[in-house]
């Protein structure tokens, strides 16, 4: 066992049961906040410091190539940062992909093949692949229908803040207030989960909600859907909102109404924001952890890539095979983020 | 300063001791170990009792000057209990002690090593790092009266952990228990059950808890994303008793499988022990119950009668909750499975290793194992030692009393826990796989042989 990273599972927690006050005090708190608040300072002074000398000398470069010089002082530090950020640390993965648990000898193409053989790797990538596939069509589809039946609505402002309420929760605090919502106690016993609770009453027999394979994944997905849901629905209103008016006017007039109004004028007229939530939502689902790794830690057949991928890089401590897997979340996000820009580019030269 | 005292009243006892002979210790509840411990101290302050400050007596063999820098990672409220500790040494023995405790122990011990930067001494809890450190060539042996220490109040177990091509690296310092039944002594008393001695005697306790309705046994290894782990430790409880300290290393280094007849073995005897519904109620239910929740509340209401897990469980029930025979809670010695090899435990232990050759880093070795530093220690609470020098007396807490029991006898096998020694991934895969048992149904034959895929 133990990990090391999880505190309740550490070795030393083991060997002493700790009986003494933390020695937390205000002023020990001060003394070791004070330094954090003068690095942040001077972070910012840097910052500004170096704009405002960007911007002075950018003013002063005259003649000919006076925009390519500019645009060079404004990009060379972005773009250094994204690769020191970005760039690099992305190619060093790739590398790290051939290389064995340690990063020290070479491997090929071994870790790659031995992710392809793995049973519960392949599980994980089924999985992801329900998460890619079911999560973003709920969301954008529930989204939509939201955006249009609450538009110009009674009380639209206030049911449009319930929905997006849970916006405001992370995905971890999301997750460990589900988590207790699909709480099993045995039948007959008081039921703690609400999910429970219902069943009980409507004399559903009770299930272990969250082993209860394969259906375990979609409560999980749900978790997503609740917290992502009111974001979708409120950039698609924002969409909807910004059809003409003449337009659907004119639709009425030619006798359009209700569903056809909305296949025919609404779709059409939303559809590149349609597309940008739905890709954004696949990216988002492609790379999710924190839902999975909160609910069930990936047991009971609901891993995901990069949970796995998080459990092999820091608990197994298998650089190779973490990379490797990094990669193939890599090269399954970029097909989706070149369609969605393609489709931003044409949408512009309309 | 009551401490001193108290060793004065001890070193009173033993004095009686020589006129009145062994009687007089039983009554007073010592044990040999302790009485020859403070007779040793008895005769080494002989010469030097003038020179040394009041309270000083026991420091007197070591002297010295500069400072002992010690790395660590061992953390608050337990690293200021130890300094506390340190500035006793330090006003009688003028060797200074420089603490420095971090959780990035594992990690960070190697780096310095490697670098040139290695501290004087580390205090390491895994064998497996001693021996990585020692490969390093900056490791230096223990010295003569650390080794003295070691054969004299210490099981052999102990050096054998350290004990590299034929020289000993480490003494041990604190050390813990993970052979504990946890119980509820209401419950118990209701149902006229006295503590366990053998594998039969807590089969006939489980017994009476399932007659009177009750699961006989608590249970759940949830833990987020390390869930199962207390199942592995069932495990090697079992391999332990079932087939010794012997086969038990060569399971945890690779060489016996966990298909092999024996591991497998112990496995199917876990089934049957933790891993039916008629001794721990709902398979599924065990899965996802956290194990801080496993015995609280269910061994004081009784839905469940006793709960296997190590000495640490003490921090999970409520506060205000009292230990010991007969207070709210105990914890007993899970018994062996048949008399082969005696008593053996399943524990932890941390091994003082020096990187210089400094004599006052082969003193501070030798006060650290030596019970001066145990007996003063374990009267702080908190804390445990496998140091027969230390009486038993000095440990308030009665759960600890049984754990520093188990730990001080000389004659039974004592190993580590075996999945923590295991390489990361197996032991990932060995959580992973005990829990797909308890959730999935999925057989141990099937569990031991995804676990071997790991090697």
């Amino acid at each position: 066992m133990d990990p090391g990273i999880f505190l309740d599972n550490h070795p030393h927690a083991k060997f002493f049961i700790s009986k003494g006050a933390d020695a937390m005090t205000w002023s020990g708190l001060l003394e070791t906040s004070l330094p954090k608040f003068g690095q942040i300072g001077a972070v910012l002074a840097i910052f500004f410091g170096f704009y405002a000398l960007a911007f002075a000398a950018g003013s002063r470069i005259q003649g000919k190539r006076q925009n390519g010089w500019a645009l060079a002082l404004f990009l060379v530090p972005g773009i250094s940062l994204a690769m020191i950020g970005l760039g690099i640390p992305a190619f060093q993965t790739f590398i790290e992909s051939f290389k064995s648990a340690d990063s020290s000898q070479w491997v090929g193409f071994s870790n790659y093949t031995k992710a392809a053989q793995d049973p519960d790797l392949r599980l994980a990538f089924f999985n992801t692949m329900s998460w890619v596939i079911i999560g973003p069509i709920i969301v954008t589809s529930l989204g939509l229908a939201l955006a249009t039946m609450l538009n110009k609505m009674k009380r639209e402002a206030l049911a449009k803040s319930l929905i997006f309420m849970p916006m405001a929760i992370s995905f971890v605090g999301g997750s460990l207030i589900w988590k207790l919502m699909y709480q099993y106690q045995e039948p007959g016993a008081p039921q703690t989960g609400l999910i429970g609770q219902i069943m009980q009453s409507l004399g559903i027999p009770l299930q272990h909600l969250l082993l209860w394979s394969p259906w375990n994944n979609l409560f999980l997905i749900a978790v997503y859907v609740w917290a992502s849901v009111g974001f979708a629905m409120v950039i698609l209103s924002a969409a909807i909102k910004n059809i003409p008016q003449d337009i659907e006017e004119a639709a009425s007039l030619d006798g359009a109404s209700g569903l056809r109004l909305f296949r025919t004028v609404t779709v059409p007229m939303v559809k590149t924001t349609i597309i940008v939530v739905l890709t954004t939502s696949m990216v988002g689902t492609l790379k999710l952890f924190d839902v999975v790794r909160t609910m069930t830690g990936g047991n009971f057949k609901t891993d995901v890539l990069s949970n796995r991928m998080f459990d092999e890089h820091f608990v197994y401590f298998n650089n190779g095979r973490g990379s490797t897997l990094a990669m193939f979340i890599f090269f399954g996000v970029l097909p989706i983020i070149i369609y969605n820009i393609r489709s931003l580019r044409a949408e512009r030269q309309h | 300063m009551p401490h001193v005292n108290d060793l004065w009243e001890i070193r009173k006892a033993s004095t009686t001791l020589n006129r009145k002979g062994n009687h007089m210790l039983k009554k007073k509840g010592l044990l040999v170990g302790a009485a020859v411990a403070v007779l040793s101290l008895v005769a080494t302050t002989f010469t030097a009792t003038t020179a040394t400050a009041a309270g000083c007596e026991e420091y007197s063999k070591w002297k010295g000057t500069g400072t002992v820098k010690i790395f660590a990672g061992i953390r608050d409220p337990e690293a200021s209990v130890m300094e506390k500790m340190f500035a006793e040494f330090t006003k009688c023995t003028g060797i200074k002690i420089a603490y420095e405790g971090t959780d990035q122990f594992e990690t960070l011990l190697p780096v310095r090593v490697k670098g040139g930067n290695a501290p004087d001494l580390a205090i390491i809890p895994q064998p497996g790092l001693v021996a990585t450190m020692v490969a390093t060539g900056k490791a230096v042996p223990i010295t003569a009266a650390t080794r003295a220490n070691l054969s004299k109040y210490y099981n052999p177990a102990w050096a054998s952990f350290t004990t590299i091509n034929g020289r000993i690296y480490g003494a041990p310092f604190g050390a813990s228990s993970k052979s504990l039944v946890w119980y509820s002594p209401a419950q118990f008393k209701k149902l006229n059950i006295s503590i366990p001695d053998t594998w039969k005697d807590l089969d006939a306790a489980a017994a009476k808890f399932k007659a009177a309705g009750a699961n006989p046994w608590c249970a759940g290894i949830e833990s987020g994303a390390a869930t199962g782990w207390p199942a592995t430790d069932w495990i090697e409880q079992m391999v332990l008793r079932e087939h010794g300290p012997k086969k038990y290393n060569q399971w945890w280094q690779g060489k016996l499988k966990f298909s092999s007849p024996e591991i497998l073995g112990a496995m199917n005897k876990v089934s049957a022990w933790l891993g039916t519904s008629s001794q721990v109620g709902d398979l599924k239910s065990v899965a996802t119950r956290k194990f801080q929740d496993a015995g609280v509340p269910g061994l004081k209401a009784g839905t469940c009668g006793m709960l296997q897990q190590a000495s640490f469980y003490s921090s999970m029930f409520p506060a205000g909750t009292t230990f010991g025979p007969s207070g709210d809670a105990d914890a007993f010695y899970l018994p062996p499975t048949n008399t082969k090899f005696g008593k053996p435990i399943m524990g932890g232990g941390e091994f003082p290793v020096a990187f210089s050759k400094k004599k006052e880093v082969g003193f501070v070795q030798d006060y650290l194992s030596s019970p001066v530093y145990g007996i003063e220690r374990a009267k702080e609470g908190g804390w445990t030692s496998a140091n027969s020098g230390i009486p038993l007396s000095s440990y308030s807490d009665p759960v600890l009393k049984v754990v520093a029991a188990q730990l001080q006898n000389k004659s039974g096998a004592i190993v580590f826990d075996a999945s923590d020694l295991m390489p990361t991934a197996v032991n990932g895969a060995f959580w992973k796989e005990m829990t797909k048992y308890y959730a999935e149904g999925k057989s141990m034959k099937d569990v031991a042989a995804s676990i071997d895929a790991n090697w």
